[in-house]
């Protein structure tokens, strides 16, 4: 790839947004790069607590029931990049033979799109070893409590009648379908959805975002509050956007990957959040370990 | 490229043939048919079906359907995917025209000025003239109109057949749909006993090959005329971009699927004018399935999946016994999931454990 001015320039205006600099990245870094990596821009947002209706499917006495609405708290601030990665950011990681290309070709600063959870892990590393920082797929909660307002969870059927199952899968139908939500497959300009309350863009557009949460099968108690059992099915991401689903981790077009019935995602991106290293970390970093 | 002028330029010849063919001394007695009641059919799109009686009342009759053909570009999956159709009536599939064995089929074809190309139509359930493609063929700014004797019972396509090549391309198009004769006592089952729908539902199947650019997106095209040639190609490698029910993929699933009620009778006709299929109604049957869809064969019992074959319509009569999401589909499942060939019936009522229930939901494997 050729030098190009136009991003560099992007570069350093991005990176006095962050804490660590780039030029401080890159001699520690024991990879060799063809060229200097832009630092996206991050919002952070301090600790808290919120209602979060849990991922996966849930039973209570052997029926299905709503995922149980559980009180969950974010601790220490949560850096969250403003943008889903875009498609030039992406292509930096497939010019420097670490992601495979997206299978949208797409250009500029559009959401990457056409991207499985694996290209969204293997962009994450990329990132991470680029950057010198630790950089990862939010869990689904994180992602929750970024959206915000935006959040929606899963298209809910509620809890299933014991006597008669399709009375739940009815009621998830219609829902479904009665949000009209018409199929939306052109990605477009990063901010084109705007911002929520907490400063990030395009939360819930027409890209769905991969998150770290596998997709499990959870028993709760009888008092609905906590999971008696589980069992996770991590081939199977939770993926957030419009509404929650779920996703095989190799699928990149979300239209074919799930939602037998129903609204299938439009697309499938991400976005990423750092974790600040531990004092350790920091240590085998500056010894030249990675 | 197909010009407008050319298009009019070959069907000129063509009605020139026709012309001749017209001449011909007719045969049959006008006369006595002038003397029959005539009823005028109000058609309603697919998937649904003009009302109708399922045991005929009183004598053979005249039934006259108007049809105006419309060619205008419509979207055809979710990706906004574009065809250029041409259409019976502006649906796809064209409306289901029910009558009886015995009635008179008598339908004004017209072919506004509005129009790019001559039309025209071949019914199979009609003997002659090319199931009377040759005595239809209209250009923009025409009307006619046939008349036609329902002698055989049965499900029955009906599909443009301007001649040659047009012939393939105006029905990968979108110019297809479907004749329902019903005998005059209505349907009976393998046994000859009376059996009646408390619904009907018209799916028909459509294959699409729409061309690509080098970066391998679907082109658009301003007119049919313009996608001729391109879409030729795709044709010949018989490979279709898009299999769909009622002219677009998911067309109808959401607000759209298709309803019943448990108890409930339906009667699912299936027409497919160009390919294969193999209807399936996961997770129900086909209690009695006229496979080939003539009426005086008895119909085959406790069918999972039936085929139509490509240029004929089949029926399937189900009763519903079980509530909840049913998927229709041709059971090859990846033209019913990658190219569209899906629709959903929501079906209302009581869960009945006797047929199914879960027993132990997904847990822990016991060691």
């Amino acid at each position: 790839m050729s030098f190009d001015p136009v991003f560099t320039f992007g570069t350093i205006a991005a990176a006095t947004l962050i804490s660590m600099g780039i030029a401080h990245t890159f001699g520690e870094s024991p990879l060799k790069f063809s060229q200097p990596v832009a630092v996206s821009e991050l919002v952070v947002l301090g600790p808290g607590s919120f209602e979060h209706p849990q991922a996966g499917e849930f039973l209570k006495e052997n029926h299905p029931v709503a995922a149980p609405v559980v009180q969950t708290s974010i601790d220490a601030p949560l850096e969250i990049m403003k943008y889903q990665v875009s498609v030039s950011e992406y292509g930096r990681c497939v010019a420097d033979g670490a992601c495979k290309p997206a299978d949208a070709r797409n250009v500029g600063h559009l959401p990457v799109t056409g991207v499985s959870y694996l290209d969204a892990e293997a962009y994450a590393r990329w990132f991470s070893a680029r950057t010198g920082g630790t950089w990862r797929l939010p869990t689904d909660v994180e992602w929750a409590y970024a959206a915000s307002e935006r959040f929606r969870g899963d298209i809910e059927g509620g809890e299933s009648d014991p006597n008669n199952p399709a009375r739940r899968w009815l009621t998830q139908y219609r829902l479904e379908a009665s949000l009209g939500r018409k199929p939306d497959p052109e990605p477009r300009a990063q901010g084109s959805f705007g911002t929520n309350s907490k400063g990030l863009a395009d939360i819930a557009g027409n890209v769905w975002e991969w998150t770290s949460t596998c997709y499990s099968h959870a028993t709760i108690d009888i008092d609905g509050k906590r999971t008696a059992s589980s069992i996770d099915n991590c081939g199977v991401h939770v993926v957030e956007g419009f509404h929650r689903t779920y996703m095989s981790n190799f699928i990149r077009d979300g239209k074919s990957g799930g939602c037998a019935v129903g609204t299938p995602p439009d697309n499938l991106g991400f976005r990423l959040v750092r974790d600040q290293p531990s004092l350790v970390q920091v240590a085998l970093r500056r010894l030249g370990f990675s | 490229m197909l010009t407008r002028r050319e298009a009019l330029l070959g069907s000129v010849l063509t009605a020139a043939a026709v012309a001749t063919v017209g001449a011909m001394p007719a045969v049959a007695s006008a006369k006595d048919v002038a003397g029959l009641p005539r009823e005028k059919v109000t058609m309603v799109p697919p998937p649904f079906v003009h009302a109708h009686d399922q045991v005929a009342k009183g004598g053979p009759k005249v039934v006259e359907f108007i049809m105006t053909i419309e060619e205008k570009p419509v979207v055809i999956d979710a990706d906004g995917t574009q065809l250029n159709a041409m259409t019976y009536n502006g649906s796809i599939p064209g409306p289901l025209m029910v009558v009886h064995e015995g009635d008179y089929l008598e339908l004004t074809l017209v072919n506004p000025d509005t129009s790019t190309l001559a039309h025209n139509i071949d019914f199979h359930a009609a003997t002659g003239a090319l199931g009377g493609g040759e005595l239809t063929l209209v250009n923009p700014g025409e009307q006619v109109t046939l008349r036609f004797k329902a002698t055989r019972s049965g499900t029955f396509v009906y599909h443009c057949a301007p001649g040659g090549a047009m012939i393939p391309w105006h029905v990968v198009s979108g110019m297809s749909g479907a004749v329902m004769v019903l005998p005059r006592d209505g349907l009976k089952d393998d046994k000859g006993r009376p059996v009646r729908y408390d619904r009907i539902y018209y799916v028909g199947e459509n294959d699409f090959y729409i061309p690509r650019d080098e970066q391998g997106q679907f082109k658009k095209y301003e007119s049919a005329g313009d996608n001729y040639e391109e879409t030729m190609r795709v044709m010949r490698g018989l490979i279709p971009t898009h299999v769909v029910f009622n002219g677009k993929a998911g067309s109808l699933t959401g607000d759209n699927a298709m309803k019943a009620k448990v108890g409930e009778t339906i009667l699912i006709v299936h027409s497919q004018a160009n390919r294969d299929t193999r209807p399936h109604l996961i997770g129900g049957h086909g209690d009695f399935v006229w496979e080939q869809g003539k009426f005086a064969n008895p119909p085959a019992k406790d069918l999972e999946t039936w085929f139509i074959r490509g240029g004929s319509a089949g029926a399937a009569l189900y009763t519903f016994l079980q509530p909840g999401i049913y998927a229709y589909v041709n059971h090859n499942l990846i033209e019913a999931v990658e190219l569209g060939a899906t629709a959903h019936f929501t079906v209302e009522g009581n869960w009945d454990d006797d047929l199914m229930m879960q027993v132990e939901p997904p847990k822990a494997i016991a060691s």
